[in-house]
């Protein structure tokens, strides 16, 4: 049985070095549980400073450099294999809607509810608005 | 049964863990929402940019706590084409109506106090601060309130000639990088992911099921 490999050292009198260091190591590993930061579920890419920019420097971020930059980030996303954070293909279902691609953008609310079905509504009346 | 003299390890341990009393999170947890909508902050600073940065700034961190984020700048956009002109206006609107065009399960509502630097004589401040409300959209109880703050100075200590020179060039550095952009996104990181006063871990999280936040306390049985 693999408890009773555990449990011996931690009755003979030999093991109380050993106890010591489990101790330190279980009180460690406790502490860290505590202090370590939210591990990032997401792939941000430029998201956030295209937000930025569209409102503090418009000509940095105009539409068309949007799409590029959020496609070129969706594939890094599925390269390193993590997720597109919520929202970023409804915004770039936004973009290519301004820009007058009806299906692309179609495709992106489509994805984004797919992905997040806490968007259902919000996309489904873009959606209806588009096909009407 | 573990060892007795690893017991008092275990105990300081969790003492270390624990969170001070009086952080009420039992309503957050009860009404716990998937899906967050951030409403175009109100601005009381006089930076007009503001709730812009701050919008900027706000996805990621309640993404990363496990929440569903609607699209923030297409959610400005969408109010305004449908007759929202103002931040004012937006606030205003109907937790029904809101349940209806959004489907939002919670509306964090923002309203930005102080914002940008402050020149003095040889040194200059940054600061961002705001408060922010957690409203669930179909009972409109307040889950959770905290505020985003942070401040950061520049220029000062040495000779008073070194100090003009220093005062000068920071404030040109200042004035070509805007400082704001990054205090918003640490204020909002602190906010949202404190241990005693930021937001529980949300469903998208990993970790949402070990969050003991808000849950009855184990050792107090009940009547």
């Amino acid at each position: 049985m693999a408890a009773l490999n555990i449990r011996l050292p931690l009755h003979s009198r030999a093991g109380a070095c050993n106890r010591i260091i489990l101790s330190i190591l279980l009180s460690a590993w406790l502490f860290v549980g505590c202090a370590a930061p939210p591990k990032p579920l997401y792939y941000w890419g430029e998201y956030e400073d295209l937000l930025y920019s569209m409102y503090l420097h418009p000509g940095e971020a105009d539409t068309t450099t949007q799409v590029a930059k959020l496609t070129e980030d969706m594939q890094k996303t599925r390269d390193n294999g993590q997720l597109v954070p919520p929202g970023v293909h409804a915004h770039l279902g936004y973009m290519h809607y301004r820009l007058g691609n009806a299906g692309s953008a179609l495709a992106e609310f489509t994805t984004e509810k797919l992905l997040y079905p806490e968007s259902t509504v919000f996309m489904d009346q873009l959606i209806k608005q588009l096909t009407k | 049964m573990p060892s007795r003299r690893v017991l008092p390890w275990l105990l300081v341990s969790l003492i270390s863990c624990a969170t001070p009393p009086g952080n009420d999170y039992s309503l957050f947890r009860a009404r716990l929402p998937r899906s967050i909508l951030v409403m175009p902050p109100l601005n009381e600073s006089i930076d007009v940019n503001a709730p812009y940065i701050f919008l900027a700034t706000i996805t990621r961190p309640l993404a990363n706590q496990g929440y569903y984020v609607f699209p923030v700048a297409m959610v400005d956009a969408f109010m305004k084409e449908n007759g929202l002109a103002s931040a004012y206006d937006m606030h205003n609107v109907s937790l029904n109506k809101i349940h209806e065009v959004f489907g939002a399960d919670a509306v964090l509502y923002v309203t930005i106090l102080d914002w940008g630097q402050k020149y003095l004589l040889l040194s200059s401040n940054t600061v961002v601060k705001s408060q922010a409300r957690l409203v669930d959209v179909r009972s409109g109880q307040t889950l959770w309130s905290g505020e985003q703050y942070a401040v950061e100075g520049s220029g000062g200590g040495g000779n008073l000639i070194a100090m003009a020179i220093v005062a000068v060039v920071t404030q040109i550095i200042d004035s070509l990088t805007d400082r704001t952009y990054e205090l918003s996104r640490q204020a909002n990181y602190s906010m949202i992911y404190d241990q005693d006063d930021g937001f529980l871990i949300g469903p998208y999280h990993p970790g949402f099921i070990t969050d003991p936040r808000g849950l009855p306390d184990p050792n107090v049985s009940p009547r």
